[in-house]
């Protein structure tokens, strides 16, 4: 695939969008690849975490919007406290999850969930899912 | 030392094991924890994106509860979702003046004013640096003999590495506490794997899976039991085992127990503070084969 890259296409609003909400300077990445090494979600990604990154420094929005792996990301940390670069890739991949969600573009339907999906659940549970993945 | 005790909002429920068993070794120990007369949830995660301060509220307003309390601005909780969310948010305005007047505005008809000065204690913190291990060893009156405990920390408790209060990937604050009680801790390589957390509601599958890997690695190094310190994690590895068994037939069942119960049997409490009928796997089998009941 090739991507041209531009002075004005590294201001995208997407890219400053996502930087500004995770407070992470995206470009520090060298794709060394450990986030994903570590990763205890990857195998139902479909973008690798390191990946996550490199599309979030190119602008690739409609990729990651479309993506399993921001919703496979349950903020275990485990990234960001092995990233050799001390990015936050967990604050990143929650700010793209953020943009969606703060266009109501909820990822769990709490009002489609059955009585059988929230029996026996603790409120724990409930709560955090609510508060990853709905608006 | 005066202490407030923040319960959160799963332990006066599924967790309800949980708060009884530290309660009680908690007096065996002769620490007095006063709950908080008025608490709310604290949004059981922190919240990430950097200008999302409404949801601080949870968490801060809590810590206004314990400058109330009058406890000497302490507070203790046991699970580890509270302790790294009520610790963030602390962390959060502490190092953010800004944030944290825009927080007290935001909550302008409360009394105190947060100024970040409230100390968050989990309740193994509380026994490795207050209470200190020799002397909780002094304590014990039934020893875990022959216990082997795979201690299970999950993500909370270790990180972020701000907040953690152990090396983020090798702890071992559990097992110097099942060393002093006598049982053997037994080292396993998914210590700190994530179980899949909130992902039990919407993929009750995936953590499934994890279930199986975290309790298998558990299984093979030799436990009798995983003690975990997360009703969430304690949620996902006992009662997901029910799935663990249909996806996977040779699947081996093991007992997950909160490290307070091992505390609590350790310290001669009374057995109406473990609360057995809400696990899934039940742990008494194995603890009457070592004679711990």
């Amino acid at each position: 695939m090739r991507i041209n890259m531009s002075r004005q296409r590294m201001k995208d609003p997407f890219i400053l969008k996502v930087e500004e909400l995770s407070g992470q300077d995206l470009l520090t990445c060298y794709q060394c690849g450990k986030c994903s090494a570590g990763c205890p979600a990857v195998s139902q990604m479909d973008i690798l975490p390191n990946q996550v990154v490199r599309m979030a420094q190119l602008g690739m929005k409609d990729e990651l919007f479309n993506s399993r792996s921001i919703w496979s990301c349950a903020s275990c940390m485990t990234c960001n406290v092995r990233c050799p670069k001390g990015i936050n890739i967990a604050e990143v991949i929650e700010a793209i999850r953020q943009i969606l969600l703060r266009k109501r573009e909820d990822h769990v339907k709490v009002e489609k969930m059955t009585a059988e999906d929230k029996k026996d659940v603790p409120p724990i549970a409930l709560i955090s899912c609510f508060r990853k993945m709905t608006s | 030392m005066k202490l407030s005790y923040f319960p959160g909002c799963t332990l006066k429920n599924h967790a309800k094991n949980f708060e009884d068993s530290a309660l009680c070794a908690l007096q065996t120990l002769g620490i007095e924890v006063q709950e908080l007369s008025r608490w709310n949830c604290c949004g059981t995660v922190f919240s990430m994106a950097t200008d999302d301060l409404i949801h601080h509220l949870a968490p801060v307003r809590n810590l206004i509860r314990v400058k109330e309390a009058e406890t000497d601005d302490k507070v203790m909780t046991l699970c580890a979702m509270c302790y790294n969310t009520l610790e963030r948010a602390n962390q959060r305005v502490q190092n953010d003046p800004e944030s944290l007047e825009i927080i007290n505005d935001l909550m302008y008809k409360e009394d105190v004013k947060y100024k970040g000065d409230v100390k968050i204690y989990h309740l193994l913190e509380l026994l490795r640096d207050e209470i200190t291990f020799p002397k909780l060893k002094e304590k014990v009156v039934n020893p875990l003999k022959d216990l082997k405990v795979a201690n299970y920390y999950g993500c909370y408790l270790v990180r972020p590495k701000e907040v953690g209060f152990d090396d983020p990937e090798n702890p071992v604050i559990l097992d110097e506490m099942v060393s002093a009680l006598g049982g053997t801790p037994v080292d396993f390589p998914h210590k700190t794997e994530c179980c899949g957390a909130y992902k039990t509601v919407d993929n009750p599958e995936i953590v499934a899976e994890r279930t199986r890997q975290i309790l298998s690695s558990a299984v093979r190094q030799g436990a009798d039991v995983v003690a975990v310190s997360c009703p969430l994690c304690a949620f996902n590895l006992d009662q997901r085992q029910k799935q663990t068994l249909q996806i996977y037939p040779d699947f081996k069942n093991i007992p997950i127990m909160y490290f307070s119960q091992l505390l609590a049997i350790a310290l001669g409490c009374d057995h109406e503070s473990l609360k057995f009928n809400l696990h899934y796997i039940d742990p008494q089998p194995i603890l009457k084969e070592k004679g711990l009941m």
